[in-house]
């Protein structure tokens, strides 16, 4: 076999597969024998452009090749109830195929066919799990065994997780649409909500293979350029890849040579990625313009504060705590208010945090919040109360969840005891 | 077009005071009329409550009774729909207008199509 034909196969594979995927998924009506026609169609290719060679259009001949597959499976499985009707379908597209120009004629990829895909995959009937993992696995470009993997769980529990969320995309007749306007906002909410917890997913590795995790952040990415591109107008899908790109650009400064990871204030700024910063600045500028401010957008802005910023002290900590202000009367949460506490006691001295911090702390509801405590125990100690803040400390170490943290933080009670 | 079983369950106690579902009857005759309307219901009524149950089960060849529902539950079924909808988008949103679905929940199961013979 050359090693030509071999490695346009592959590239074809990289490149086309979840376009083509989705084309074939709206002629087939069904997720399952889309994607076994389209992994036929891909081993027919190896032989086929082995002894033919490369196509002018890879992604068309796939395409094709993966519909004609589809049809031979059709005739002969009846255990389909609607076989008749699908076929009939296929039937006309591949007589209206054949009359235009020929196949390699035929248009390989619509546009609007990843955007169904994107949607029918995050679709919020499905349970968020099974929408990560349809995603990842449909429009991204891992495999089972590797989401698997990100994910903690078995092999097979993730293949029936897919099959699963499959099952009841056919079944429940969970549309292949693009959702229309009155629709898309709460509708587009749940497909950024996706991506960013495939994002933070990898970010945020608690355990498991970490060069598995690091792809989640690169695939939550692609997933959010190819997002991006499909709608460029909208400012939050902008603000969303922008948050991505920001906090992505940090990569080779949070973690030390021993796997370690480097907070914020002790990082070594130099190791940041400019490309990443100045390409998410682009996308945040871009997106603010249109005056449609939302979450994504906001944490993008928050982030570029941070990866512009020169050194810690030197940081607009004032519009941070503005920022976060703004986030909070959006979508109440006291995570947020921890942060803006953060950002306050920066800004304006140690007391200004303090008495955000005070309702949250007497409230209770994050007790066992590890950076509540932390925040707590930095603006005590900034503000003179060295043993409050030695006891806040061990209040962070007892609820911290990697025992790197734990230590970390009793060594800094017992610094300040 | 696929057909959708919208099964309403509403908490066993707790609920609304018979005079509240006194009051809500015009809401559920005009939901009614609405999927009429719309030319999606197939079928649909309300059910007594599950005090009046029996379920039964046949074993070993002997038919058993018991006097309640299957299963102890917060919520029973207390009725449904059957319709007739484009996709799941179309019969959710449909079963979000059911009265009972502020204080309630709906079920909302596609009907399985079987193969032709």
């Amino acid at each position: 076999m050359s090693s030509e034909s071999t490695a346009a196969v592959e590239a074809a594979f990289r490149r086309e597969r979840a376009a083509v995927l989705a084309t074939l998924i709206r002629q087939l009506g069904d997720f399952q024998p889309a994607e076994d026609a389209l992994q036929e169609a891909f081993a027919a290719a190896i032989v086929a452009w082995e002894r033919d060679g490369v196509p002018a259009s890879p992604a068309a001949w796939i395409t094709v090749t993966a519909r004609r597959r589809a049809i031979d499976r059709l005739r002969r499985d009846r255990t389909l109830a609607d076989r008749i009707e699908r076929l009939k379908v296929l039937a006309e597209r591949e007589t209206a195929a054949t009359e235009a120009e020929g196949p390699e004629e035929e248009p390989s990829a619509v546009p609007d066919d990843q955007l169904r895909l994107i949607f029918t995959c995050c679709h919020p009937a499905l349970a968020m799990q099974a929408r990560v993992a349809l995603t990842l696995r449909t429009l991204g470009g891992l495999s089972t065994g590797e989401i698997a993997r990100a994910f903690l769980v078995s092999e097979t529990t993730m293949a029936q997780r897919l099959v699963r969320a499959k099952r009841k995309i056919a079944a429940a007749h969970i549309p292949y649409r693009v959702p229309s306007d009155e629709e898309l906002p709460d509708l587009l909410g749940g497909v950024l909500a996706v991506l960013y917890l495939i994002f933070n997913e990898g970010w945020f590795a608690s355990g498991g293979d970490r060069l598995v995790r690091g792809e989640l952040c690169a695939e939550a990415i692609r997933l959010g350029r190819l997002l991006h591109g499909l709608m460029p107008d909208d400012p939050e899908v902008a603000g969303l890849l922008a948050l991505m790109l920001l906090h992505d650009s940090r990569r080779e400064a949070r973690v030390d040579g021993h796997g370690e990871l480097v907070l914020l204030d002790d990082q070594d700024r130099s190791l940041w990625d400019r490309g990443r910063i100045r390409e998410g600045e682009r996308l945040l500028e871009g997106a603010m313009r249109r005056r449609r401010p939302g979450r994504y957008q906001l944490q993008a802005a928050i982030a570029a504060l941070h990866a512009t910023a020169p050194s810690p002290q030197d940081t607009d900590h004032a519009q941070i705590a503005a920022l976060y202000g703004e986030l909070v009367r959006r979508a109440p949460s006291p995570v947020v208010e921890v942060n803006r506490a953060v950002a306050l006691g920066r800004a304006e001295g140690p007391n200004a945090g303090l008495e955000v911090l005070e309702p949250l702390l007497r409230a209770g509801t994050l007790e066992g919040y590890a950076p509540l405590h932390v925040a707590h125990a930095d603006l005590l100690d900034r503000a003179g109360e060295t043993a409050l803040a030695a006891r806040a400390y061990e209040r962070a170490a007892a609820c911290a969840e990697s025992s790197v943290t734990r230590t970390e933080l009793q060594r800094r009670a017992a610094a300040l005891a | 077009m696929p057909q959708y079983m919208m099964l309403i369950y509403t908490p066993n106690e707790g609920g609304p005071t018979p005079e509240e579902q006194q009051a809500e009857h015009p809401r559920w005759n005009a939901y009614t009329e609405a999927l009429g309307e719309a030319g999606v219901m197939v079928a649909g009524d309300a059910l007594e409550g599950i005090d009046t149950a029996t379920t039964v089960s046949e074993r070993d060849g002997e038919t058993l009774l018991t006097d309640g529902p299957f299963a102890e539950t917060k919520e029973g079924l207390a009725g449904y729909y059957l319709i007739d909808v484009p996709d799941l988008d179309a019969a959710l949103k449909w079963a979000a207008r059911i009265p009972s679905a502020s204080y309630g929940s709906v079920e909302v199961r596609p009907v399985r199509v079987f193969p032709e013979a």
